[in-house]
């Protein structure tokens, strides 16, 4: 038997009624050692930020989750800390991107910026042009990690078929 | 309300069943998708991933009455107290034990108790339309509620959507992530709402709505809707063994 999967659609522009009525954005402690910001904005195809977005980052490797709606100034913040890497794996986390506007959660990965070397034989982002793989690690800024997401344009994000 | 333009192109594509179950994110109707829906290609992933374990949550995300939106507010909500039912499934039609489901909606007025909504239609200080439950052993998900009403939404000129309840579920794996929409059966707005018509294939839009089941009625008290839910896992992916 194969079920048909009931389709997408938007979350709207009232999510945080239902999704953020607690807080959810440290994945570990603030105080977990190795703990960082990660920060960002997500940004429209104008390169203005949306502020009814809603981001879920999750840690498969340490089975952490979190969920940070955008702000006024569409941006987003967690706590973090480094998973370990899997084999022949860099360390990353996982983020499903959530917005009015957006019919399907659109997927997409942080890298760390301080793995050079095992960014450099990840297999997925060894894949990709180097225009595409730098939307994926995020910069180191001001003791926290950036990462901007932006949905269109030249500088887009790389979002994954999912 | 501002005003907005008719465009040149239509609201509402017809059928195109080659869409299959996906929807299409740019979809034109819908406005917000110009600047928003990804314009490049999407990257495949390894096959691996998709079988990749997603978060499980467990009764410590839940309050008692987290089901059930008609109370925790002091007084009874207005509107058509409906129970809202069904089965949260694989694509194998095993059930998901253990699923968070969470719910938010407008109240029977058509407003959302939200800072953001202008229409005006009145707040019900008894209802803020959210809730969550887990799906039991048999993978069912049960919330009580109010009939969500109908809103005016700027889209268009005179762009109403059809009554509906948000819905986002967990499933077992990362990839069976979804957030979606109920819709109720019958509903004359559904010929108008371009985010409904953005599911091309309609065989895969009946999917969205729910079913009037008179089993599920309770007399005197609430009307019932059964509405079940199958988590795809995209790329094909075997599943992970129950544990």
């Amino acid at each position: 038997m194969s079920l048909s999967p009931t389709p997408s659609q938007t979350v709207g522009p009232f999510f945080s009624i239902g999704l953020c009525r607690r807080p959810g954005d440290e994945l570990v402690p603030r105080d977990h050692p190795g703990a960082t910001r990660l920060v960002g904005r997500l940004l429209d195809g104008a390169g203005e930020p949306i502020v009814d977005g809603v981001l879920e980052v999750w840690d498969a490797t340490e089975r952490r989750w979190g969920r940070c709606g955008t702000d006024a100034q569409g941006s987003f913040s967690f706590v973090v800390a480094k998973p370990a890497a899997r084999p022949g794996e860099a360390p990353r986390l996982d983020v499903h991107v959530f917005a009015r506007g957006l019919l399907r959660h659109q997927l997409t990965r942080v890298y760390f910026p301080d793995e050079t070397e095992a960014n450099a034989v990840d297999p997925v982002l060894a894949a990709l042009p180097e225009a595409g793989r730098a939307t994926l690690v995020a910069e180191a800024e001001d003791g926290a990690l950036r990462f901007d997401v932006r949905l269109q344009g030249d500088r887009a994000t790389v979002f994954f078929a999912h | 309300m501002p005003t907005t333009h008719l465009r040149d192109e239509p609201v509402v594509l017809g059928d195109d069943p080659s869409f299959g179950g996906e929807v299409q994110i740019d979809y034109p109707g819908y406005r917000s998708t110009r600047l928003r829906a990804p314009d490049r290609p999407l990257v495949t992933l390894p096959e691996s991933f998709h079988a990749l374990a997603g978060p499980v949550f467990g009764e410590d995300a839940l309050d008692e009455l987290d089901h059930d939106l008609t109370q925790g507010f002091g007084g009874e909500p207005l509107g058509e107290r409906i129970v809202v039912t069904g089965r949260v499934l694989d694509t194998d039609g095993r059930p998901i034990r253990g699923a968070l489901v969470e719910i938010w909606q407008a109240n029977s007025a058509g407003r959302y108790h939200h800072q953001v909504d202008r229409h005006p239609a009145p707040l019900d200080p008894n209802f803020g339309g959210a809730g969550r439950c887990l799906t039991d052993d048999d993978g069912r998900y049960r919330f009580v509620t109010v009939k969500p009403g109908a809103y005016p939404w700027g889209n268009h000129e005179n762009a109403w959507r059809p009554a509906h309840i948000h819905f986002s579920l967990f499933g077992r794996l990362f990839a069976e992530r979804l957030v979606t929409q109920m819709y109720f059966p019958g509903d004359p707005l559904f010929a108008y709402d371009p985010i409904f018509h953005a599911v091309r294939d309609p065989k895969a839009r009946e999917l969205l709505v729910a079913r009037f089941d008179l089993e599920t009625t309770q007399p005197e008290w609430a009307l019932g809707f059964q509405w079940d839910i199958v988590l795809g896992r995209g790329g094909g992916a075997t599943p992970l063994e129950e544990g």
